[in-house]
């Protein structure tokens, strides 16, 4: 649903503030998004005052000191801190990104940490990605096959393995779809960049039989069409990948099924 | 409130089946408008200080009389698969939408029918 203003209810405002421990030298603001299911309170940005000469070189390593030294009541999710679970997706000064993968050095001035945009929060940065899953279930992620199964595996040459080059390597963290302004709008019905990735790279493997289905799946002026190039995605994307050129490629093979 | 289950609600009503043709005939119309737009700028260039009778007698040849018309028809189709776009981006409510849609269709028709009469009046020197 389209929002141009914050509902009442979720107004930000100013939040407390937490000094780095005396002596500290080398010390950099972290402004951080936290709201509470459980208080009744409106979202608030609270200020960690955080020690650089005694954390790790990301963002993550600084959230991660926060809520062992500072304030254990920050919530965050986390889990691989190598860029390969996608859990800490969340906005880093108003750039979807994992934290884990994300040098402070990238960042200039103070670190303002807000949770993916336009998602219902559960709490503090995290966001509540159920309807996601279930679109990420909608595509029906895994190998189709009418053909008997083989008794050896499903052979595939190099050329076909390449065409899922770009694809396979998407972790879903969805810092992709909640950058994109179609998915803030319409994400009850428009599947968002990160799930039509996935959709491609199941119509892109050469060992599926059930492309034309999968086609049928997405043809609609909502799931697939309420994409409009707008690039975010790419953009987003902390693993480097292009979901709005996947889903020019689902375009290009609608229309050339039909002709 | 809703008790359906998550995927239940993603699968919905299910998929259109359609959208392809929209997205096909928006670019069609898009690439013809390139070199017919070109022209017009060209001819509103070439016709700077023109009177009223010069400009009448340049759109009566045949030749500019079809581009012309080329260029209205491909303008207002275009302009409509367009408004559609954004209405079904931000209007949400099936009964807004029903309305603005219809309002676009009839808004860009009636838009076209009046260029393309207006074109063929002249043309055929009304």
């Amino acid at each position: 649903m389209v929002e141009f203003t914050l509902p009442k209810n979720s107004k930000v405002g100013k939040g407390k503030s937490y000094k780095a421990p005396e002596g500290a030298k080398r010390v950099r603001k972290f402004q951080v998004y936290r709201w509470n299911p459980d208080d009744g309170q409106n979202p608030r940005m609270d200020t960690y005052d955080v020690d650089l000469d005694k954390c790790g070189p990301m963002v993550l390593d600084a959230l991660i000191k926060i809520k062992n030294e500072m304030d254990s009541t920050l919530t965050f999710r986390r889990s691989c801190r190598e860029g390969i679970c996608g859990s800490c997706a969340m906005n880093i000064n108003g750039k979807n990104g994992l934290a884990c993968t994300t040098g402070m050095d990238e960042v200039k001035g103070d670190v303002k940490i807000t949770p993916l945009p336009h998602m219902e929060v559960v709490k503090d940065l995290v966001p509540d990605l159920t309807n996601f899953y279930a679109q990420y279930a909608s595509i029906e992620p895994w190998l189709k096959t009418e053909s008997p199964a083989p008794d050896r595996e499903r052979l595939q040459t190099e050329d076909d393995r390449r065409k899922m080059d770009g694809l396979y390597e998407c972790i879903l963290c969805a810092c992709c779809s909640t950058s994109c302004p179609s998915y803030w709008w319409n994400q009850d019905r428009y599947l968002g960049p990160a799930i039509l990735l996935q959709a491609y790279r199941w119509i892109a493997d050469s060992r599926d039989e059930h492309t034309g289905e999968r086609l049928d799946n997405l043809e609609d002026p909502f799931r697939l069409y309420r994409c409009h190039t707008i690039m975010n995605c790419a953009h987003a994307c902390p693993k480097g990948l292009n979901p709005a050129k996947a889903i020019a490629e689902i375009k290009k093979l609608m229309v050339e099924r039909r002709a | 409130m809703s008790l359906r289950t998550p995927l239940g609600k993603v699968r919905g009503l299910g998929s259109a089946k359609e959208g392809t043709q929209h997205f096909w005939v928006q670019r069609v119309s898009a690439v013809a408008l390139i070199p017919l737009t070109l022209w017009l700028v060209a001819e509103l260039v070439c016709l700077t200080g023109a009177g009223r009778d010069e400009v009448l007698d340049f759109l009566s040849s045949p030749l500019q009389a079809i581009l012309m018309l080329l260029l209205v028809i491909a303008g207002f189709y275009h302009l409509k698969l367009g408004i559609q776009v954004i209405l079904e981006d931000y209007v949400h409510g099936e009964g807004a939408k029903l309305v603005t849609s219809l309002l676009n269709t009839f808004v860009c028709f009636a838009g076209g029918a009046v260029s393309v009469f207006a074109v063929l009046k002249i043309a055929f020197g009304g």
